[in-house]
């Protein structure tokens, strides 16, 4: 398809007699908001892994922006335009809020070979990190140690991490795991905000975040993609109510 | 090349790898099943050989010694289990490593207040000086062959132990899935506590055996420890077999190393040149191998199934 | 904040009296406490430089001794052959040659070392790095040139301009500048964007990578940079003990320093000065204790064994004791000393 900045093609894996992937085909087009569902155990954290680099498939392609990045070590995906957000939090918590944030910025500034200037004090890394703070909310916790913070304020550090990436393409994951009423209003509204400037794959649980934010929905039943389409349609499709029948 | 050198040297490659395989085994042991990290394990080898040398002293026998010198050195591992290791399962490797290095600094110490700073000789029985015919050419050492049929019916006794009794199966059943073999009504605890004393009496038996070629001495623990560690690298940490055929591989490779690396270099170098560097070499060449083995291999060369 | 930290008071207070208290040792006849104060110091950049790598890199290298031992033979080998003849290309006093060949020996041995250990993880590295360290302990122990395991001697202390090494004193200070030099060094390197990613890299190795950093490449630098400066410390021990033998470089001599920079604190600059200093002082007063309770002891160990007792050589003991106490009962084990998580 022409438009497509992610292309997924039979990707395959297993660990041990389980397929975690089973044939999964998928396309994702340039700027859409793609949210992928499915009950638990369906694969969707290990397909994410695949994307991102954490893990390698045992079989199939991964192609992003026309190039097979199939085998390609996941700080070089990183370096090509993917970010990805963890759905068991991931930060460095010894570090501070901003300093968290910072090193996202300072990783696309080329090399961090410098060993004179105090990082802290390198204002277009600062101020970049405190911007992007900003639009997730969370610019007056910036010189907090991040341990200190909430589980939400963790879900959107996530969220801000992956948008100082600056990447074209973001990967989340259950970005909304573990939050709130209040918390997920806040998240969904920020991810409408951030809505066809960039695509984003999104995993998540919560239907009613999925239904209101997402242009296309693709279902993951046991590794398999079930279906694929607008939300309207998924809504109506049996295979899909059947797999979430008792779940929702 | 002298086959007869070529013979004997082989036979000691043997015989240290065997020797390596009872230190290694214990080590392995406890870190594949208790994931206990001990760096005091050749602190044990040290004592076992202490024990052993005063104890033929006394007894004029050292078959005999041996035999008691056995569960002295088990029931030693049985109080640093508890009273040290218990604690620590649950904590860092580092943690671990740096508890059982101040375990080291006190046995060493306590072994120098006991036996004093010299090294003890430990006299053989008539029976096992003695050296063997084998053909025309060949004339082994006996204890040499006592070494190694004690290492190989050591191997094959935990073979059997591991694989074919139903301690063993718990023993690998409790690497596997300790919650479940607990939950089993199987005494974990106790288990475990076994087992390190099984690791202690296989070192302390390596020291014994090792100890009337090269006399028990204080620093012969530390040394010992580091090269067991190479052993479980090569072979894979927590695998038995791996243990074995590491031990078989670092004790050859060593020893024809030492023997025969200034032969080899001149193959292709100066014989000045040779001799200067092959003794260097062949200092460094196990931890060349386990270098060149990490390369390849990181995981070893059969690292148990990830739990 | 008005006034100073208590980490900067600290740190005011130790470089202080390690400044000022050497002459006053001299003035006062007490020059032995010169000789310990120099050892605290290049123990002290030692623990600094692995500091480096294990405080702030999270990297548990238990082989560090192995760089302090090829500095001092750095130091070793020239002054031999300056003396003794052979090996032109290397025979000298130079201290700046000797510092050379000290510190780029000793990198270049963690640049090839680190590229093999820092491709694993865990207790494989630690094991590893024990093993290459042993490696150059066996290493030099088979050079008989250089006296095997009895070691050197060399009677001649390294040739700078300006200062003169055989006046204790002067040894001090270029000592203890050294010292200062490596902790702004180090808390340089730290703070700044390289240091980031370091200590990125220790508290969540997963996450840096998934900003794109690859972090095996600055874990390396780190190492070598670390490496280096104990290789210098090692220049500087030799010159101070003008005896090099292996077992400076033995696996328990870097236990030894795995101490200081634990204990003393981890991730901090001060860190490593103390946990020097505590090793010393811990040393010493063990030493004392024990030599003050031998007449009491040595009666019945010379019954029961027939030999002298000297007590304080077995200082080894409660030494060994502390380290066990400190593991089992501090809160979060070392290794959250390590982590320095306020749990």
């Amino acid at each position: 398809m022409p438009g497509a900045i992610l292309k997924v093609e039979g990707l395959n894996k297993s660990f041990g007699g389980i397929k975690a992937t089973d044939d999964v085909n998928l396309s994702v087009e340039e700027n859409e908001l793609h949210a992928i569902i499915g009950p638990n155990g369906a694969g969707k954290t290990t397909l994410i892994a695949q994307l991102s680099g954490q893990q390698m498939p045992d079989a199939g392609r991964v192609i992003f922006r026309g190039r097979d990045i199939t085998r390609a070590a996941a700080h070089r995906r990183a370096r090509l335009g993917i970010a990805r957000s963890f759905q068991i939090t991931s930060l460095v918590m010894d570090m501070s809020v901003l300093d968290n944030v910072a090193l996202a910025v300072q990783a696309r500034h080329g090399h961090s070979f410098r060993f004179l200037r105090p990082a802290r004090k390198v204002a277009p890394i600062r101020d970049a990190a405190m911007a992007y703070l900003a639009e997730v909310g969370l610019e007056d916790r910036a010189e907090r140690p991040t341990v200190a913070l909430s589980h939400g304020e963790h879900r959107l550090m996530e969220i801000a991490i992956a948008l100082a990436a600056e990447a074209p393409l973001l990967l989340l994951d259950e970005p909304m795991a573990g939050l709130g009423a209040e918390e997920s209003a806040r998240m969904v509204a920020l991810l409408k905000g951030l809505k066809g400037s960039r695509t984003i794959l999104l995993i998540e649980h919560d239907m009613d975040a999925v239904f209101a934010l997402a242009d296309r929905i693709s279902v993951l039943v046991y590794g398999h993609v079930v279906a694929t389409g607008d939300p309207v349609s998924i809504r109506g499709n049996d295979a899909v109510r059947h797999a979430y029948l008792g779940e929702e | 090349m002298d086959i007869a050198l070529l013979v004997l040297q082989t036979l000691n490659g043997l015989q240290l790898g065997l020797l390596l395989f009872l230190v290694a085994s214990g080590l392995t042991l406890v870190f594949g099943i208790l994931d206990f990290v001990n760096l005091a394990h050749g602190a044990l080898y040290m004592l076992g050989a202490f024990v052993c040398a005063s104890l033929t002293l006394a007894t004029g026998s050292f078959l005999l010694a041996v035999l008691l010198a056995l569960p002295i050195t088990g029931a030693a591992g049985y109080v640093i289990e508890r009273v040290v290791a218990r604690n620590l399962y649950q904590r860092d490797h580092l943690d671990q490593v740096l508890a059982t290095f101040g375990l080291i600094l006190v046995i060493d110490t306590l072994v120098h207040i006991l036996w004093g700073p010299e090294g003890m000789a430990v006299p053989l029985p008539d029976i096992l000086e003695g050296q063997l015919r084998v053909g025309e050419n060949f004339v082994l050492p006996v204890y040499r062959l006592v070494i190694i049929g004690t290492g190989l019916a050591v191997a094959a006794g935990l073979y059997w132990l591991v694989n074919f009794t139903r301690l063993g199966m718990l023993i690998r059943a409790g690497a596997s899935n300790r919650r479940m073999v607990s939950a089993l009504g199987v005494d974990i605890n106790t288990l475990f506590t076994f087992v390190f004393a099984l690791g202690a009496m296989l070192a302390g038996l390596a020291g014994m055996l090792i100890a009337p070629i090269t006399e028990a001495s204080i620093g012969m623990g530390n040394n010992i420890i580091i090269t067991a560690f190479v052993v479980i690298i090569v072979g894979g940490i927590g695998s038995m077999k791996g243990a074995f055929v590491g031990a078989l591989l670092i004790g050859l490779i060593d020893t024809l190393g030492r023997s025969f690396l200034d032969s080899f270099f001149e193959l292709f170098m100066s014989t000045a040149a040779a001799e200067t560097s092959a003794p260097a070499v062949s200092a460094m060449l196990i931890y060349i191998i386990m270098a060149a083995v990490l390369a390849v291999r990181p995981q070893g060369l059969f690292p148990p199934k990830v739990r | 904040m008005a006034g100073l930290s208590r980490t900067a008071l600290a740190t005011i207070v130790l470089l202080g009296l390690l400044a000022v208290l050497p002459p006053i040792f001299v003035w006062t006849g007490n020059a032995f406490y010169v000789d310990l104060a120099t050892r605290l110091v290049i123990l002290g950049i030692a623990a600094t430089s692995l500091n480096l790598i294990l405080g702030y890199g999270g990297l548990i290298s238990f082989g560090h001794a192995a760089f302090l031992g090829i500095g001092a033979y750095g130091v070793g080998i020239p002054a031999y052959h300056a003396i003794f003849g052979g090996f032109p290309a290397v025979a000298s006093f130079n201290g700046f040659f000797q510092v050379l060949l000290s510190t780029g020996v000793a990198a270049l041995f963690a640049l090839i070392t680190g590229a093999i250990c820092l491709r694993t993880k865990g207790v494989y590295f630690i094991m590893i790095t024990m093993a290459f360290a042993q490696m150059v302990y066996y290493f030099f122990v088979s050079l008989s040139t250089y006296g095997a395991d009895d070691g050197l001697v060399i009677n001649m202390r390294s040739e700078v301009p300006l200062i003169d090494l055989n006046a204790p004193l002067q040894l001090y200070y270029l000592c203890f500048a050294s010292l200062v030099a490596a902790m702004l060094i180090v808390r340089t390197i730290v703070n700044s964007r390289f240091g980031m990613v370091l200590q990125g890299a220790k508290g969540n190795p997963e996450r840096m990578v998934s900003m794109g950093y690859n972090i095996f490449r600055y874990r390396l630098t780190a190492y070598v940079i670390s490496g280096a400066m104990a290789g210098y410390a090692g220049a500087l021990l030799g010159n101070f003990t003008t005896f090099i033998s292996p077992d400076m470089m033995d696996w328990t001599r870097s236990g030894e320093l795995m101490f200081m920079v634990i204990l003393g604190g981890a991730a901090t600059t001060l860190g490593p000065v103390m946990g020097a200093t505590l090793f010393i002082v811990l040393e010493e007063v063990l030493q004392i204790v024990l030599d003050w309770l031998e007449p009491v002891a040595e009666p019945a160990y010379t019954a029961l064994t027939g030999r002298d007792l000297q007590l304080e050589v077995y200082w080894h003991l409660p030494f060994g004791i502390v380290l066990i106490l400190v593991v089992l009962f501090v809160r979060g084990g070392l290794m959250g000393l390590i982590r320095g998580r306020r749990d």
